[in-house]
């Protein structure tokens, strides 16, 4: 019978307690040093043949028959009143077959509005009409044939310019609002009575996802049931937002998602696209066929926030004393945002501590979840400015934070962590970078110009996951495997990973196991995102395939005649004392089959805090004449339990090191403050990184020892961890490599000459 | 030959096999490989020459099908990602990419792999750099970079 229990878990920073469902009892924890057959294993992944070769089906390579094809028109004004649209020539073109726009779409609730079609545009890219055309030209001619009287209204773009007396007010409380807030002790005090005080403003360029596969859908609707084929980190995320939107019963809805071409944040359940396609083939019977362009992406399906951040931090004796941290976000016109002073709040053992974390609205595109939102931005202030309060209070770096960094208890709460290695990654890390190599002021480079230094910073993340998430095993009767579930693959492993569990814990062959996700007619799974996949789905897979294989032995002990405490089932093989049977034999005794398990994520434990641990240290030189940073080697170090499969764990922390060398040194999104207008909406000149910028050598390493109290596996997540700290370690190698600090980033050359000049007029 | 300004035949061999395909001179040859085609294994991510997603080979030559017109392949003989495995064997690169994990949503994958298919042809053992050289065009978001240079340099160790 399944029951309700609490469980607590974390998502992106924040705290969630629930009510789950769950059913029978949970598996205990293998031990540190167990020997499986498929978990701890680098495999190569189960799709790979199907990705190498172009027969993985994206969302993208959707194509029904008489789709119609859907281009949406956009603001081209950062805040309007859409008066009047007069489409009267549009629909005129042959080839179209509708138009949608505020005056004739139906209602269809999107994120607390009513409609997706607003009387006041607020920002460049904002829906103003969608055409559906018999081809994409068609509807992209017809588009310039809409006439649309807008009346122009006040805007503002820029952060400091939204929070300062001058600019316009977009919400009726002002654009300015708190979001977070924390205490403990008097930090105040602790400034006063510091030896050193660093009083420093750092700030972050807006990140755009660029996900190569951009957002997009493809809907048919059969008088009956809406199928949508989305390219989604989160296929029940959709069909929430579908069935809010359009009003149907969760029965009427399928929302798949088979392969995904990234997604980092951004395709976190519907967009506005997916329901103009909704729309479009209800009334029109047809499919339809709505995918954003690469412009569009970049300026209308979200980004990391722009952050203006203030940390004071004081120090004596050695010590942290206090620390204070203020940031405001640019959210454009997100609804929420992402908290840059979470691991200002939970990464060190700080007695006196202040954090404040404010929203901005602008008129500019709205934020979406990027790879640890929030903990990117605020890790950057964060840990540069630790480095700064150890460079003027004259001690190493490295010993300044492992005097904060070992405490089994997460300061802001006040639980007990899970499981807590960070000072075993700090050793590994130093090791492995040849920290004792570390020199005040740096070290001449491979020229007399060139100046090479060493930093580092540290991570916190959640990643441990929780339910609900649930599996099921079917077993055919030629001793194959189904695993179904509702998560998605959306590059990091997923079908990898969970098939690797599924065949461990059953006792097949991984090639027997066919994993079958992204799809909510299978049971439920959680979002794609807050590394939790892993941490939420495995330990269900774990129990499906633990309560299969029980009733596959039952099955076994009845066809062999042979009591079920004498089977075992290995490989596809069930083996007695005396004989080796293969599963497929003993199956094929029956007449048809199908043995089914079972499995539901058990709770968290809600008098513990799960996190993940990690540091990052970077080897850089710098060229004091150009401003060029070279990123010589990053070692990246993470405790983040029990790895599943260490060739995709170390593939996961290379790219997030690479995505985070983008936010460090490249990648910044420019908008025209004038017009509103996003002036890199391409990937030409908005710079990410590409094989070039690689880094001459990337380590990695895992603490790797399971997290006894996570879940029934040990695991927690890795998808975010990797790219947190590398930008403040970046920054501090090249403080230490020239003494001048740059504190916006991306640290652009234009941007370190200037430190460079700086510190050069000071010295 | 000019021809247009309406839409045209077009003959050229796609994958070894010839094909016939009517468009209008400003269609692109990815438009036609993807949707007259049906050959989706070409993928469209910027479709401005940006990205290298997109990558085919044009007479064995790797090109942006994006910011090729269709028009101008009469004659050619054009490769795609779906050509390169013989007879269900699997290509050198892709078992490569296989093998060191060289991608992670795949998105890039084809246009990545075919340019280090053109790289391999005209030079059997690569050295890491000069797989850089090959897919310095194609963009990875994913950043799976470290292991595309180490499926391409292996790939060349294979084939030789």
């Amino acid at each position: 019978m399944p029951r309700v229990v609490k469980s607590r878990e974390e998502f992106e920073g924040e705290i969630f307690e629930s009510l789950v469902l769950v059913e029978g009892k949970d598996l205990p924890v293998a031990p540190a040093g167990t020997e499986f057959s498929e978990i701890a294993k680098s495999r190569r992944r189960v799709d790979g043949q199907q990705r190498v070769t172009g027969r993985a089906r994206y969302t993208q390579d959707v194509y029904l028959p008489g789709m119609l094809h859907v281009r949406v028109l956009r603001s081209p004004y950062p805040r309007a009143r859409v008066r009047r649209i007069d489409t009267k020539k549009a629909e005129a073109l042959p080839g179209v077959r509708g138009v949608l726009h505020r005056f004739n779409a139906p209602k269809a609730a999107f994120r607390g509005e009513e409609t997706i079609f607003r009387e006041e545009v607020r920002f460049v890219g904002d829906e103003v009409a969608a055409i559906a055309a018999d081809d994409e030209q068609t509807a992209v001619e017809a588009l310039r044939l809409i006439e649309v009287d807008y009346e122009l209204l006040p805007h503002v773009v820029d952060l400091e310019e939204a929070i300062g007396d001058m600019a316009p007010r977009l919400d009726t409380d002002g654009n300015v609002a708190e979001a977070a807030t924390h205490k403990r002790g008097d930090a105040k005090r602790g400034l006063k009575e510091a030896d050193f005080v660093v009083d420093a403003t750092y700030r972050t360029s807006t990140q755009l996802h660029n996900s190569l596969e951009t957002h997009g859908a493809v809907a048919t609707w059969d008088g009956e049931q809406l199928t949508v084929y989305e390219s989604t980190q989160h296929v029940f995320g959709v069909r929430q937002g579908l069935r809010a939107a359009l009003k149907l019963p969760f029965s009427k809805i399928r929302v798949l998602c088979d392969y995904m071409g990234g997604g980092f944040g951004s395709k976190g359940g519907v967009g506005k696209y997916s329901i103009i396609a909704s729309l479009f083939t209800m009334q029109l019977g047809r499919p339809a066929r709505c995918i954003l362009t690469r412009e569009e992406e970049n300026i209308a399906a979200g980004n990391r926030s722009a952050t203006l951040q203030q940390m004071r931090i004081g120090g004596k004796g050695g010590r942290i004393t206090a620390l204070e941290h203020i940031s405001w976000a640019n959210v454009g016109q997100g609804k929420w945002v992402a908290n840059p002073t979470g691991p200002t709040n939970t990464l060190y053992d700080i007695a006196n501590l202040s954090s404040k974390s404010y929203k901005v609205v602008t008129n500019a595109g709205s934020l979406s979840a990027f790879r640890a939102p929030g903990y990117v931005e605020g890790t950057f202030a964060l840990e540069s400015a630790i480095d700064e309060l150890a460079e003027k209070m004259g001690v190493d770096p490295l010993t300044l934070r492992r005097k904060h960094a070992a405490s089994p208890k997460d300061p802001m709460v006040g639980k007990r962590y899970s499981d807590k290695h960070l000072i075993e990654c700090y050793r590994i890390g130093a090791a492995e970078i040849g920290w004792q190599r570390r020199r005040a002021g740096g070290v001449r480079g491979s020229a007399p110009h060139r100046r090479r230094g060493i930093g580092m910073a540290t991570q916190i993340w959640g990643g441990g996951g929780g339910p609900p998430a649930y599996a099921t095993v079917h077993v055919n009767s030629d001793g194959t495997v189904v695993l179904t579930c509702g998560s998605q693959d959306i590059g990091t492993g997923t079908r990898t990973v969970l098939a690797q569990i599924c065949a461990d814990e059953l006792g097949v062959e991984l090639e027997d196991v066919h994993v079958r996700l992204g799809d909510t007619d299978n049971p439920y799974g959680p979002i794609s995102a807050g590394s939790l996949t892993t941490a939420s789905v495995g330990p269900a897979v774990r129990l499906a395939a633990r309560d299969a294989r029980e009733q596959l032995l039952g099955a076994a002990a009845g066809v062999l005649e042979t009591p079920v405490a004498e089977l075992r089932l290995e490989s596809g093989v069930v083996v007695t004392k005396g004989a080796r049977t293969p599963l497929a034999e003993i199956l094929g005794k029956v007449d048809n089959n199908t043995v089914i398990g079972k499995g539901g994520r058990h709770p968290n434990d809600p008098e513990l805090s799960l996190r993940t641990f990690g540091a990052h240290f970077a080897d850089v030189e710098v060229d004091v004449q150009t401003g060029e940073i070279t990123v010589e080697h990053i070692v990246a170090v993470h405790d983040i339990g029990r790895v599943i499969n260490p060739t995709t764990a170390r593939s996961q922390v290379e790219g997030g090191v690479l995505q985070a060398l983008g936010f460090a040194l490249s990648e910044e999104r420019f908008v025209d403050r004038a017009t509103g207008r996003v002036m890199n909406a391409n990937l030409e000149n908005y710079k990410v990184p590409t094989v070039k910028d690689v880094p001459a050598k990337i380590t990695v390493k895992f603490v790797d020892r399971p997290d006894r109290k996570a879940n029934n596996l040990g695991v927690k997540g890795l998808g975010e961890p990797p790219i947190i700290p590398t930008a403040a370690a970046i920054a501090n190698a090249v403080a230490n490599a020239t003494g001048a600090r740059v504190r916006h980033a991306p640290l652009t050359r234009a941007r370190v000459l200037e430190a460079l000049a700086i510190a050069g007029a000071r010295s | 030959m000019l021809r247009g300004p309406g839409e045209a035949d077009i003959a050229f061999t796609v994958n070894g096999a010839p094909a016939k395909v009517r468009a209008a001179p400003r269609r692109t040859l990815l438009d036609t490989l993807r949707e007259t085609l049906a050959l989706t294994g070409t993928k469209k991510v910027c479709d401005e020459g940006t990205c290298g997603a997109c990558t085919v080979l044009v007479d064995g030559r790797p090109v942006y099908s994006c910011m090729t017109l269709a028009i101008t392949c009469e004659g050619k003989s054009i490769e795609t990602i779906e050509g390169i495995s013989k007879d269900g064997e699997l290509h050198p690169v892709q078992r490569a990419f296989i093998d060191a994990d060289a991608f992670q949503c795949g998105f890039c994958t084809p246009g990545q792999i075919m340019s280090i298919v053109a790289l391999l042809r005209e030079n059997s053992a690569p050295t890491e750099d000069d797989v850089r050289r090959a897919v310095a065009g194609n963009l990875c978001r994913c950043g799976a970079y470290p292991n595309i240079v180490k499926a391409g340099v292996s790939a060349g160790k294979r084939k030789s």
